[in-house]
C-alpha cells in the first residue's frame, strides 16, 4: 500500500486541535508549553465550550498564548491572573474561566493571589507550568528551583543555607479548604499526557459544576534555561524534578 | 488478520527540528531531515515508508503540533 493510499481524510486518526491556530509558537524547539497548549485546546473542543471559554494569561513564557489558541483571553499583570479570573468567573458564572501560570508568575510575585483565590473556591481553574526556572527572562532561579539546581542567579547550584527551600504550592493547595482538585502532571510521553489531559478535562468540569477551585501542576522542562537539548530536558526532569515534585492526584474532593 | 498500516505528514515549516518525535517513534520510522526549513530548523520526516502503523505517539509529544496522522486496515 502507498503512503498516498493511506492519507486520505478518512483515514485521519491526529491532527493539530483546531482551536490552535497556525501562527508560529515563539517558544524554543521542544519546550513543554506548546504539548500543554495542544492540551487545553483538545478539551475546550471535546467539551463544546468554544464560545465560553476564557483563559487569563501570564507573564513569562507564555504570555503570548493568547496568539495562538482562538478562545476569549485576558492578559494579567505578573502574578495577578488568578485575581482577574475570580473577577471574570463571577460575572459571567456561565463561563469555562481559567489561568495558565509558570512557576515564576504563580509561586513567586503571584503567591497571595494563587492562594487567596484557591482558598475562597473560586470555580477556575489554574494550569500551573512548573519548569523549576525563570524561563522568559533568562534562566533565573525560581522559588520551585531544585536544591543543588544551577540557574544563572544561582550559578553553583541553589543552596538552601543561602536561598531556602523549593516551595511546593500544590500540596499547600491540597490544603485548603475551597480546592476541589489538585494534581500534579506531566507531558514528556504519549501516557503521561493522555493522563494530563484527563486531569484537565476533570478541573475544568469541576469549575463548570461549582465545584471549587482547581490546580492542574504540569512538571515541565525548560530546555534553554536549563541548558539541555529537549531529549535530555525530559529524562533530567524524570530523574531529578519527579522525586521532589512525585505525579498524582493530591486531592479529589468527589 | 488485518493489518493496520499508518503515514504521517509534517508541517516541515512549522516544525522546530526538536527531535522529540523521533524518540517518541517506537519502530524508528522518522528522523530528521540534513536539509533545514526557513527557519534554519533539520525538519522532521518519515523516513521509513512502511513500517509506521499510524499509533500518533509522535504527534501527541510534538508541542508544534506540527504531525497529522492517519491510519488504516489493509486485509
Ligand atoms: C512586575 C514584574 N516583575 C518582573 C517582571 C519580569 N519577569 C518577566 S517573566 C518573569 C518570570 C517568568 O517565569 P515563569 O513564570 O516561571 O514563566 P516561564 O517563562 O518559566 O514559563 C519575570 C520575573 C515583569 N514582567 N513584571
Ligand atoms: S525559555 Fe524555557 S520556558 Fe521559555 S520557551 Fe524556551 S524552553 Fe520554553
Ligand atoms: S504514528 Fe507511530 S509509528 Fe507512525 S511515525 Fe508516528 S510514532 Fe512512529
Ligand atoms: S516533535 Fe514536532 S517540532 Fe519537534 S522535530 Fe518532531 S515534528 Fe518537529
Ligand atoms: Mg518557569
Amino acid at each position: 500500500m502507498d503512503k498516498q493510499d493511506i492519507i486520505k481524510p478518512e483515514n485521519l486518526v491526529y491532527k493539530k486541535p483546531t482551536l490552535m491556530n497556525d501562527n508560529p509558537m515563539h517558544y524554543c524547539p521542544g519546550c513543554s508549553h506548546g504539548v500543554v497548549h495542544k492540551l487545553i485546546a483538545e478539551v475546550i473542543e471535546e467539551m463544546g465550550l468554544e464560545n465560553k471559554a476564557v483563559g487569563v494569561s501570564p507573564v513569562g513564557c507564555a504570555v503570548f498564548i493568547y496568539n495562538y489558541l482562538d478562545i476569549d483571553w485576558e492578559e494579567a499583570a505578573h502574578g495577578r491572573a488568578p485575581a482577574v479570573a475570580t473577577a471574570i468567573k463571577r460575572l459571567w458564572p456561565e463561563n469555562l474561566v481559567f489561568t495558565y501560570q509558570g512557576d515564576g508568575d504563580l509561586a513567586a510575585i503571584g503567591t497571595a493571589e494563587t492562594i487567596h483565590a484557591l482558598n475562597r473556591g473560586e470555580n477556575i481553574t489554574i494550569i500551573f507550568i512548573n519548569n523549576a526556572i525563570y524561563g522568559m527572562t533568562g534562566g533565573q532561579m525560581a522559588p520551585t528551583t531544585l536544591v543543588g539546581m544551577k540557574t544563572a542567579t544561582c550559578p553553583y547550584g541553589r543552596d538552601p543555607k543561602i536561598q531556602g527551600y523549593p516551595l511546593k504550592i500544590t500540596e499547600i493547595a491540597a490544603q485548603l479548604e475551597g480546592t476541589a482538585y489538585v494534581t500534579r502532571q506531566s507531558v514528556q510521553t504519549p501516557a503521561a499526557i493522555r493522563k494530563a489531559k484527563k486531569a484537565i478535562r476533570k478541573a475544568f468540569e469541576n469549575s463548570m459544576q461549582g465545584k471549587g477551585s482547581n490546580l492542574v501542576e504540569i512538571v515541565s522542562t525548560c530546555n534553554s534555561g536549563w541548558k539541555m537539548s529537549p531529549v535530555k530536558a525530559n529524562k533530567w526532569m524524570e530523574e531529578n524534578m519527579f522525586p521532589f515534585y512525585p505525579l498524582g492526584d493530591l486531592k479529589d474532593k468527589e | 488478520m488485518a493489518k493496520v498500516k499508518g503515514a504521517i505528514v509534517v508541517d516541515t515549516e512549522r516544525c522546530k527540528g526538536c527531535s522529540l518525535c523521533v524518540v517518541a517513534c517506537p519502530l524508528e520510522v522518522i528522523a530528521l531531515a540534513k536539509e533545514v526549513n526557513l527557519k534554519g530548523y533539520n525538519y522532521a520526516l518519515q523516513v521509513v515508508e512502511d513500517k509506521c502503523n499510524g499509533c500518533t505517539s509522535c504527534a501527541t509529544v510534538c508541542p508544534d503540533g506540527c504531525i497529522t496522522v492517519y491510519r488504516t486496515k489493509v486485509e
